[in-house]
């Protein structure tokens, strides 16, 4: 597995991982009080920043981990990592849709947030998927 | 293994024709890795041509000779 492959599973890993840990984090709370009143933010934006740095120190490790001799990214890897962010980018873009039509329809903020974190989990995720599979089967 | 291209090629019988060129040495001549050239030989990537033309040039013989598409290797 080269280490370009290796970081397509650890961005995945991360991405569902910290998303999956918000999501319980807010429902727990929505438990005991309606969704609408629930304290998102800070479990987003939490969730958002140890994503990041994890995503980070991961990458680092990995490459520490990697023989150098394994470290070369070649065009290969620029064209599955072109075609992961294809896939991923449609996401991103059906966000922003989501959210300006939530928006206009004065929707709650929760709403308005969640449906852009949720896509930029889904582009991370099926980015990342589409990597893996690429890497496994080719394209 | 899912065949993911229509392009086969004869780069396996071609190293071993070249005097055993392995498939390190053979990706660290045309610049790539180890991984691309196993992954083209095993037709799971089709490479630019520019990649394809270095590795014929790298095994000595004409492009035509290294890769073959749908049913045009005779």
């Amino acid at each position: 597995m080269t280490l370009e492959e290796r970081r397509s599973w650890l961005f995945l890993i991360v991405a569902a991982v910290a998303y999956g840990v918000y999501l319980t984090t807010v429902l727990t709370g929505a438990a005991s009080a309606p969704l609408v009143d629930v304290d998102y933010a800070p479990a987003m934006l939490i969730s958002i920043a140890a994503a990041i740095v994890v995503g980070i120190l991961g990458n680092v490790t990995l490459g520490a981990l990697t023989p150098r001799s394994e470290q070369a990214r070649d065009v290969r890897d620029r064209d599955i990592a072109r075609l992961g962010d294809r896939v991923g980018q449609a996401f991103v873009v059906i966000g922003a849709l989501v959210a300006l039509l939530l928006a206009v329809v004065e929707a709650p903020h929760l709403y308005i947030a969640n449906a852009v974190y949720l896509c930029f989990v889904l582009s991370a995720v099926l980015g990342s998927v589409t990597r893996a599979v690429v890497y496994r089967r080719g394209f | 293994m899912v065949k993911a291209t229509s392009v086969t090629n004869d780069i396996r019988a071609l190293r071993a024709a070249a005097g055993d060129l392995t498939q390190a040495a053979l990706a660290q001549r045309i610049g790539v890795t180890r991984q691309t050239i196993i992954a083209i030989e095993q037709g799971r990537y089709s490479p630019s041509l520019e990649v394809a033309f270095q590795i014929a040039h790298v095994l000595g013989v004409p492009l035509d000779d290294v890769f073959h598409y749908g049913g045009s290797h005779s």
